[in-house]
């Protein structure tokens, strides 16, 4: 059985179904109704589920439990201090950590926040928010926030963040100290004369493939790239691709060389390119890509599916592709995307999709 | 020391054990939001922010009148907690 931690506008769906039978999954729960779920996971160490809330009225919290379809309690600490100048609108995304009890989130204005007990408690990385830039930092069109977390497998001291606008930070003594991995990104939203250490850098989504952790692959705002050092240069892959704009990104664990986007038409007009939705996919690290679309809406089908409403289930040959779009649509693949099936139409528009 | 009563509705009355009315000391709004803070530690958060302001879609009323957080709290003051109009969901 697969279960699926669908974020919406309106609230946590739970879904679960059996993949490989292609038939729509039961919702199973809807936690936070009239609340936006930013993103949802379910931590496989310890089995609890985390689930990033922001309320209108009462601000953005995490919430967490160990049974998705009871009670939910927050948890503390996710906060900027009382005496800075920033407060928290948004949190993105929630990431364990390699070492028992440890995660990251990533938050809006952009900050990573850690926490050592398993998620229960969180304190703010003061290495990166004291960064004498960050004055300077310029937000996204969806605000200044911190989203991808890339943890090095078995190695909790490196880790690559992704922040949009302001490009890739690594870190190789657990976040004590910061430095910039931007080398190769070209921002075609910037002056041809632009400085070429600019900071502002927009990216969308990066994640490293756990065979070889020094290969990450990134969508850009405007630009596929692939890393083969750790995030330290980046060289475009986007040949052969629709378009090169987009938010969503996933990887396959078992191959270091693949990658699927779903690419959007441009940054403005952010839906899918033709009318046609289209999963590309790549077995060779960038250098072709191959239309995944079996099953999928191919007629007047404009949809945008938002940054972290992208995910796989398994890996290689047991590999599933599921992912939501603003539409409330939701769809999977139980086969590597060779095929696709509606897991649930008509939910409210989502912002995240992970399986539990 | 005034005595206020503090009027919640969900979800902050959850977050305070289920009472729908809470009496609680305090000479200001902002007292008053603190002492509820520190009495059900699980509202931390939902009605003042992290500079312990209250939020831009939060109003608060004494006595029938929407006030800051600096607002005095005479004795037996009613002081209701509701979400804004401007601030549901998106």
């Amino acid at each position: 059985m697969t279960e699926l931690l669908v974020g919406t506008k309106k609230g946590l769906f739970v879904l679960q179904g059996e993949a490989r039978s292609e038939k729509p999954f039961e919702v199973a729960a809807r936690a936070f109704p009239g609340n936006v779920v930013e993103y949802a996971i379910r931590d496989p160490r310890s089995g609890r589920y985390f689930a990033s809330v922001t309320s209108g009225h009462y601000g953005p919290r995490v919430m967490h439990t160990t049974d998705p379809t009871g009670e939910w309690e927050p948890t503390t600490g996710l906060t900027y201090p009382k005496d800075d100048e920033w407060t928290l609108e948004r949190i993105w995304s929630i990431v364990p950590g390699e070492a028992d009890g440890l995660m990251y989130a990533g938050v809006a204005p952009a900050g990573l926040f850690t926490s050592i007990d398993g998620g229960m408690t969180w304190e703010l990385n003061r290495a990166l928010h004291d960064q004498p830039t960050r004055k300077d930092w310029q937000p996204g069109a969806g605000g200044l926030c911190l989203h991808s977390i890339a943890t090095w497998p078995g190695d909790p001291s490196r880790l690559a963040l992704g922040i949009s606008a302001v490009g890739v930070w690594l870190t190789e003594d657990g976040g004590a100290s910061w430095r910039h991995g931007n080398k190769g990104l070209v921002p075609r939203y910037l002056p041809e004369d632009a400085a070429e250490d600019t900071f502002d850098l927009c990216v969308h989504n990066m994640h490293r493939a756990p065979l070889r952790p020094e290969r990450l692959f990134m969508q850009f705002h405007g630009g596929v790239y692939r890393s083969d050092d750790a995030g330290e240069t980046w060289i475009s892959i986007a040949d052969g691709l629709p378009a090169d704009f987009s938010f969503p990104l996933a990887i396959d664990p078992a191959d270091p060389d693949s990658a699927f986007v779903i690419p959007m038409v441009s940054d403005g007009d952010r839906v899918t390119v033709d009318g046609r939705v289209r999963v590309f996919g790549t077995r060779d690290g960038g250098e072709t890509w191959t239309s995944l679309s079996d099953g999928l809406p191919q007629d007047d089908a404009y949809l945008t599916i938002l940054r972290q409403a992208f995910d796989r289930e398994g890996e290689g040959s047991e590999l599933g592709l599921y992912f939501g779009a603003t539409s409330g649509d939701v769809f999977g693949s139980g086969d590597g995307g060779s095929s696709w099936f509606s897991v649930r139409e008509r939910l409210a528009p989502v912002t995240s999709v992970r399986v539990a | 020391m005034s005595v206020a009563t503090v009027k919640l509705r969900s979800p902050l009355r959850d977050l305070a054990g289920g009472n729908r009315e809470v009496s609680v000391e305090g000479s200001s709004v902002g007292d008053i939001l603190r002492e509820l803070e520190r009495r059900h530690p699980r509202i931390t958060g939902w009605v003042l922010d992290e500079h312990g302001r209250v939020r831009t879609h939060v109003n608060v009323f004494v006595d029938g009148e929407r006030v800051q957080e600096d607002a005095p709290v005479a004795a037996s003051a009613t002081v209701h907690i509701l979400p804004s109009i401007s601030g549901g969901s998106r």
